[in-house]
């Protein structure tokens, strides 16, 4: 039941102890044996779980639940894997990994949560240690200034989505799960709260107009920590959103239904066009990531269990899209220091591996076949429709074409523009290899296994 | 009964055989021969169907199979074929051996080229073997990327902006014809994804109405309908050759198939109250086509014209819900398919020798190159529709079966596209004599060489292709005959006139 969170707890110490050790001086024994640890905590996750709920209900755990946290944990084991080269030259390589598992643990909590301060405890333990990551180029003002403005902005959404929380507990008396589930009335009282605590969950999601803070922190921050940020806080803060949304406010399902269409309307638009002209990296992926959640706020609004089955499955995708993205990103910016997206011109002619995995990324974002990202996205499309929103699915087909326009960009950067100084070919360590192998066979069989599928509906079917 | 599966499995074959080889001349030999093993395959399954219908079968569509894919949203991967689908498959399969021999000669990155190609024809295979329409739109984007790539690497002119402006108009499209096939999921109150199913459903009109529009414009940017043919010209003249041919040949055909199979035969009350609308974009797109291509100077762009005038009779046929007029689009499909590639590729080839292609720059192609100017000549002559070629016997059909609808409207719809004929007959002839007859103008002519094997057996397979339909049309519509008149029996059932 709380095997996740202690083999966590038991890795943060193994990393306390190993510096005590002085081990991680020793850059290359130290990278290999946490990724290996890593991996052994992927692979345990899937041992059968007892779940039930503990604490009075303030923790619990499901057969959803755990695969949640699984994907978690594969996307922290293929992120460490992807930054190799980077924490080996960094110094605050066992820093990194203690921040990273303190907010996995975080995650963790918050996922497993059953009573709303639980999930409010969970949300900033996952927090709080990013802004401390973001700022790790410590000779970058960029660095300095991502890690502040995460701080205030996570802080500030906090306090909003606090206020929603306390809105609610005048309203039910009680802030277990379960009772506010059994005493949830559509009034305005509640109306305010659920829009306060919208507010603060849209904040940790980017989504339009909550999403000024992204571009920055995405382009300061290290590679590495932009990608943990895009993948494993978005992603789990997704699928706390989506239990939030149907257990928790499933009464009020009319209200949140339409503004959940306006918000994901301006997400995906807005993120669109933003991209359109962005030339870091970075930023580009920013504005993609925040036009990437307006699409899964479409699943959302299905409102249903093909609604969740869909938005996990997406997650799952997005989650290797975006690694293998960053992934590629990170091994371009560390040969030549850059991270404009000029830097890919010419790339398949000097780097095909490099290139091709690029390309599967972000035809997967984009949604174009046979890569898993088509079956994601429009699978969420077509759980939105089931609640017949169909301006809102009109806007996502709109979007399908911006969004194509934005990838195409980079893959003719990378396959059709000539350069006169093309890239050196890059150098291949074995980890990030490894990440980019594993990301490019999920992305391409995940829509041709079909128990994959099969399994997330049965989970969120219960 | 699995055989369509086959029609998957050998592309995929071939593709991963070209990807596992290094040397150039066994990549293309590789892909050479399995369109070839496709073409003989999609012709041993045309026979078994002939004979299978012969022995009396009646069921719409025969081999049929179904493997669940996404269970929980209903979406199977199954597989059936009618007449129409194995006419379109037949000359996907020739374009596609024509193509491989047209591109024998491209040296760079060889494998990704012949790799994408054979790509590009697994999507329409099975785009037109599919019945589950998730899985036939599934086909249908899986050729978008591949003819954005083709046109971006290989092509010449303005590529970049070509391939871009394709690849997002398709995608425009793509996107209302998702729109349209998840109203059609939820429309029947059923769920289902199944072509067969639907077509028993009774969908109210108001939604037939709104989903025939979105499904017919979706489809019809793929045919290059007006208004959303401008990616046609600017994508048929960057690509190279047989990329060129694929996209005139086949994925316009990809749109005229939706359009008949999904957006009239699933909705047929709509079809009976909007398909107005379309006559009247068809025509347009016929007229303007015609007088568009009169002012091109540039081969390719004014073959590129004259297949959005030509695709305008596959849409007008279809809009004008006649059994003769249905047929005719069918016909014009294969018809057109068969002799633009023939034209793309003897275009293709004079580009390869003189390396322009502006019409008034050549000049006595005939003396220089007899083969090549030949073709040329054949597909011209097949285009303005002259007794003996394909082109005379669908354009036919389409404008008897579009004279069968009374009525001022339809009338003069009919005799705007007959007119256009005429145009069709200048800008032809115009073309020929520029290009072809004459004399040589330029010395750098006189030392070309006449077209290599490959070239000659690509041009002879299209040409008998064009003659065959050309001297025995009742083979083709035999074997559509039976499908038309299903799709025909619904529509008139709708309306019981």
């Amino acid at each position: 039941m709380f095997r996740f969170e202690i083999i966590v707890a038991a890795l943060i110490l193994a990393l306390l102890v190993m510096s005590l050790c002085d081990f991680d001086t020793k850059i290359k024994p130290f990278l290999n044996t946490v990724n290996v640890l890593l991996l052994l905590n992927f692979l345990i996750g899937w041992l059968p779980l007892t779940e039930g709920s503990y604490f009075s209900d303030f923790f619990r755990t499901n057969g959803l639940i755990v695969f949640q946290k699984n994907i978690m944990n594969l996307g922290i084991f293929l992120i460490s894997l992807t930054s190799y080269t980077w924490l080996s030259q960094s110094k605050q390589r066992l820093e990194f990994y203690l921040l990273m598992l303190s907010s996995i643990f975080g995650v963790y909590v918050m996922l497993s949560s059953g009573h709303i301060l639980m999930l409010y405890l969970g949300l900033e333990m996952s927090t709080i240690p990013i802004a401390a990551m973001s700022n790790f180029n410590l000779k970058q003002k960029r660095s300095s200034e991502a890690g502040i403005k995460l701080i205030l902005s996570s802080a500030f959404s906090t306090g909003i989505m606090l206020f929603g929380i306390s809105l609610l507990y005048g309203a039910v008396g009680n802030l277990s799960f379960a009772s506010v589930i059994a005493n949830l009335h559509p009034n305005t009282l509640t109306l305010f709260a659920f829009s306060f605590i919208l507010a603060g969950f849209a904040f940790k999601m980017s989504i339009v107009p909550f999403h000024l803070w992204t571009a920055d922190v995405y382009e300061g921050s290290p590679i590495a920590v932009t990608n943990f940020l895009s993948v494993i806080s978005k992603g789990s803060v997704i699928f706390v959103f989506l239990t939030v949304l149907y257990t928790l406010f499933g009464g009020m399902k009319e209200a949140w239904l339409l503004s959940i269409s306006i918000v994901s309307i301006l997400s995906m638009t807005i993120g669109n066009l933003f991209a359109l002209r962005q030339q870091n990296a970075k930023r580009f992926l920013a504005f993609s990531s925040i036009a990437q959640v307006g699409f899964v706020l479409v699943g959302v609004a299905g409102a249903s269990t093909t609604g969740s089955t869909s938005v996990v499955y997406f997650v799952l995708i997005y989650l290797l899209s975006n690694i293998a993205a960053f992934g590629v990103i990170g091994a371009v910016a560390d040969t030549t220091g850059s991270e404009s997206l000029q830097s890919f011109k010419g790339l398949y002619k000097s780097n095909p591996f490099y290139a091709l995995i690029m390309a599967v990324a972000l035809f997967s974002l984009a949604g174009v076949p046979p890569i898993a990202g088509f079956f994601g996205k429009l699978f969420l499309l077509t759980a939105g429709m089931k609640s017949g929103l169909y301006v809102l699915l009109g806007f996502a087909g709109v979007n399908l074409v911006l969004s194509l326009y934005n990838y195409l960009r980079v893959v003719k950067y990378m396959f059709i523009d000539e350069t006169e100084t093309p890239l050196a070919p890059l150098d291949r360590n074995r980890a990030l290899t490894i990440a980019l192998y594993v990301c490019l066979i999920g992305l391409i069989i995940i829509g041709f296994v079909t128990p994959i599928y099969q399994y997330i509906d049965s989970l969120c079917g219960i | 009964m699995d055989i369509l599966l086959l029609l998957l499995i050998l592309p995929i074959i071939t593709a991963l055989g070209i990807l596992t080889v290094k040397k150039s001349q066994t990549i293309r030999w590789i892909a050479l021969s399995g369109s070839i093993v496709q073409l003989t395959l999609a012709i041993g399954i045309t026979a078994y169907y002939v004979s299978l219908r012969s022995a009396g079968v009646t069921e719409a569509m025969l081999f049929e199979s179904s493997y669940a894919w996404f269970e929980p949203l209903k979406i199977y991967f199954s597989s059936a074929v009618d007449g129409i689908s194995l006419v379109m498959i037949l000359m996907t399969a020739m374009v596609v051996v024509a193509g491989i021999l047209v591109s024998w000669k491209i040296e760079k990155q060889v494998k990704e080229f012949f790799f994408l190609i054979v790509l590009l024809s697994l999507s329409a295979y099975g785009f037109f073997i599919s019945t589950n329409l998730f899985v036939m739109f599934f086909f249908l984007e899986l050729a978008v990327i591949p003819k954005y790539l083709l046109i971006g690497m290989w092509g010449s002119g303005r590529k970049e902006y070509s391939a871009m402006k394709l690849a997002l108009m398709l995608m425009f499209g793509s996107a209302l014809v998702f729109l349209g096939i998840l109203g059609l999921f939820y429309a029947g109150g059923a769920q289902t994804w199944d072509l067969q199913e639907i077509a028993k459903m009774n969908i109210p009109i108001a939604t037939q109405s709104v989903l025939y529009i979105l499904l017919f414009t979706g489809f019809g940017v793929f045919t290059a309908m007006f208004p959303f043919h401008t990616w046609a010209p600017d994508g048929h003249s960057s690509a190279p050759t047989a990329a060129s041919m694929f996209l005139a040949g086949i994925s316009m055909k990809l749109g005229g198939y939706g359009c008949l199979r999904v957006a009239t035969y699933l909705l047929p009350n709509a079809a009976q109250e909007l398909s107005w609308i379309f006559i009247i974009t068809a025509s347009i797109a016929i007229i303007y086509g015609a007088f568009a291509t009169m002012m091109q100077k540039d081969l390719k762009y004014m073959n590129a014209y004259s297949s959005v005038s030509h695709c305008g009779f596959v849409i007008l046929g279809i809009a004008m819900l006649t059994k003769a007029a249905l047929t005719g689009a069918v016909m014009q499909m294969v018809s057109h398919g068969i002799m633009t590639a023939l034209f793309f590729a003897s275009i293709g080839m004079i580009y390869d020798r003189a390396h322009t292609r502006q019409a008034d720059e050549l000049g006595g192609m005939l003396k220089q190159v007899p083969f090549i100017g030949t073709a040329f000549i054949i597909s011209g002559l097949c285009s303005l529709g002259l007794p003996g070629f394909s082109g005379f016997v669908s354009e036919m059909t389409v404008f008897v079966g579009s004279w069968e609808r009374t009525g001022v409207f339809y009338r003069v719809a009919t005799i705007l596209a007959c007119a256009s004929i005429v145009v069709t007959a200048v800008y032809i002839l115009r073309a020929i004599g520029f290009a072809i007859w004459g004399s040589v103008t330029n010395k750098e002519y006189l030392k070309f060489k006449d077209a290599t094997w490959a070239e000659r057996s690509a041009a002879v397979l299209l040409i008998f292709g064009i003659l065959l339909i050309g001297l025995a049309p009742f083979l083709l519509t035999q074997l559509i005959d039976m499908d038309t008149t299903t799709i025909f029996n619904r529509l008139f059932a709708v309306v019981g006139r």
